[in-house]
């Protein structure tokens, strides 16, 4: 299907930072001029507007965090007059103060069309039933994926979340060809379904999810797509950067993060030192056009890597891996950044230990240690302690290969581990004591 | 048809450190099983118990409701003479027909003394002992 905005979509590298360049250079003198919170943070850090002459001087430009946006609490850094403003959305306040988040109509329609970008490359149009599944309201989801759905020519079920049988009714009855909600969600919703004896793979129109607000792993989108006959795209966004924004197109291979709306960069997390495309770092996002709440090199938290090639698909922005993790949750292992998501997402591809795991970290003179405790799978249990010496030994090698840094493995009887999901009970440094 | 010499051993998974035997034996002693013969083989934080017991299919089943990981094993049990000479005997039997020990242990029982073998072609070793005048255990002690 022809990308929704071919111009943009489509538009040569160079042309496409030509024009970020610009939207850069506008965001900028306009905040210095006329937002107290950015002009007294550009001073700080001692730069000027004249000082941006290149994309890459964007580095120059100082880091904003939540805090700034909690400490901003509730309007204070908007941009915008409060008769400007078409919306409002809040973010939960599970970590400390809501964020609150303002709308002029041209954040909204930036966000719609960038939706609208996304949708039309998952090989939506026209002629589909998009069921919205993600809680209407204060949340960004539901309003978000509704208005770009609308935009293409989609017609909308906004079913928002909860009710689950009827949502499967009206899956089948009103003929639904894709569904926006979590992945977690949509598991529930096809156990649901089966419970009731619908399978969703034979017995409904849908073929395609689009899938996020959470985590979720390239094993879950195998067993989502295997199960439930569809295709599952990963979609990302967070409310500060307006609500979800960008997803996979039908290539699944990353997130294309719409250039002309938004400039990403990945840095080292402890250093805020720019990293190159494949290394893994912290997505640091500026949202080019934004009005009501300015977003300038806004460290999400959120750990992935960048993809600077041409995608297959002809779209020429730059894209984005899966979300391996955050920033909160890293460790510094003689001076390596591990995250226990590549720790559980190297276990679970080898079938000899269970997934679920508790790292230790120690200090052995000046040296950091990292001890990793995983269960012996059944089938793996040999009474010969050296198939099980062989199980321990290629447990290590695979994380010391995908983590960068050596490790100690000890096998553990099944159920030993806690089961529930938390830094505290997964990861147990004693270095601090 | 089985090899009526051929005995089921339970092996279990065990975490080294204080207290899981005594929740093995407890389990046992919970499902009134009573243990012939059993060794430990420790490793690098780890440890597998081995165990000949009376009735093994229950032992599987108690220690796995308890959440480990149990397995079966065959091995045989060779009685010795109980003095010296008597493992002399029986290894040179398995040495001259190639037959590698993986490993073994013994204990003491009321009439000899019994040397436990996981071996690595068991149904040879059966033959080559039996065809030398050794004698076996019968595995229907053991189920």
């Amino acid at each position: 299907m022809a990308a929704w905005n071919p111009r943009i979509e489509e538009m040569p590298r160079d042309e496409l930072q030509r024009l970020q360049f610009k939207l850069l250079k506008m965001l900028v003198y306009r905040l210095y001029s006329f937002n107290d919170f950015y002009r007294r943070r550009m001073k700080d850090a001692g730069v000027h507007p004249d000082d941006i002459r290149t994309l890459d001087d964007v580095r120059k430009l100082p880091f904003m965090y939540k805090r700034d946006l909690r400490d901003g609490y509730p309007d204070r850094i908007f941009s915008a007059a409060r008769d400007e403003l078409v919306r409002y959305h809040v973010s939960s306040g599970t970590t400390g103060k809501p964020t609150v988040v303002g709308y002029t109509r041209h954040d909204v329609e930036i966000w719609t069309e960038s939706l609208a970008r996304a949708f039309t490359s998952c090989g939506l149009g026209r002629g589909d039933v998009v069921q919205v599944s993600y809680g209407y309201g204060l949340f960004t989801g539901g309003l978000g994926a509704h208005y770009g759905a609308e935009r293409i020519g989609a017609t909308v079920l906004p079913t928002s979340v909860g009710n689950t049988e009827r949502q499967i009714e009206l899956m089948q009855d009103l003929h639904v060809t894709a569904i926006a909600c979590t992945p977690s969600y949509l598991l529930h919703m096809g156990e649901v379904a089966e419970k009731m004896g619908v399978s969703i793979q034979d017995d409904t129109d849908l073929r395609a999810g689009i899938l996020g607000a959470e985590p979720w792993s390239e094993q879950m989108r195998e067993r989502i797509q295997d199960w439930l006959g569809i295709r599952a795209y990963d979609i990302y966004g967070t409310s500060e950067l307006s609500g979800p924004m960008f997803t996979e197109c039908t290539e699944q291979k990353g997130i294309h993060i719409w250039g002309d709306l938004a400039l990403a960069e990945i840095v080292d997390p402890e250093t805020g030192e720019p990293l190159g495309p494949g290394e893994r770092g912290e997505l640091t996002v500026t949202i080019l056009q934004k009005e009501a709440l300015p977003i300038i090199r806004y460290r999400i938290g959120d750990i992935t890597v960048m993809d600077d090639g041409t995608c297959a698909c002809g779209r020429t922005h730059p894209r984005i891996g899966r979300i391996q993790g955050r920033v909160d949750d890293m460790l510094i292992i003689r001076g390596i950044n591990v995250f226990p998501s590549q720790v559980e997402h190297t276990l679970m591809q080898i079938p000899d230990v269970g997934r679920h795991f508790q790292i230790v970290v120690d200090r052995r003179g000046a040296l950091d240690t990292m001890l990793v405790r995983v269960e012996v799978a059944e089938e793996a249990f040999s009474d010969k302690i050296t198939d099980l010496m062989v199980v321990k030994k290629k447990v290590e090698h695979r994380l010391r290969s995908s983590l960068n840094v050596g490790v100690d493995v000890e096998l553990v009887e099944p159920g030993s581990l806690p089961r529930f999901e938390g830094k505290s009970k997964k990861v147990i440094d004693r270095r601090s004591m | 048809m089985e090899n009526p010499y051929i005995i089921k051993q339970i092996s279990i998974f065990s975490e080294n450190r204080p207290g899981r035997l005594a929740a093995i034996a407890e389990a046992l002693k919970g499902a009134e099983i009573n243990i012939f013969a059993f060794s430990i083989a420790e490793a690098d934080g780890f440890g597998v118990v081995r165990a000949l017991v009376d009735r093994p299919e229950e032992a599987y089943r108690a220690l796995t409701d308890l959440g480990f990981r149990v397995s079966f094993t065959e091995v045989v049990g060779v009685k010795m003479r109980d003095e010296p000479g008597g493992l002399s005997e029986i290894a040179s039997i398995l040495g001259d027909a190639d037959i590698n020990i993986e490993y073994a242990y013994a204990y003491s029982g009321r009439d000899a003394a019994v040397l436990i073998l996981r071996v690595d072609q068991v149904e040879d070793a059966i033959r080559q002992i039996l065809e030398r005048g050794g004698e076996l255990l019968e595995a229907s002690r053991f189920r």
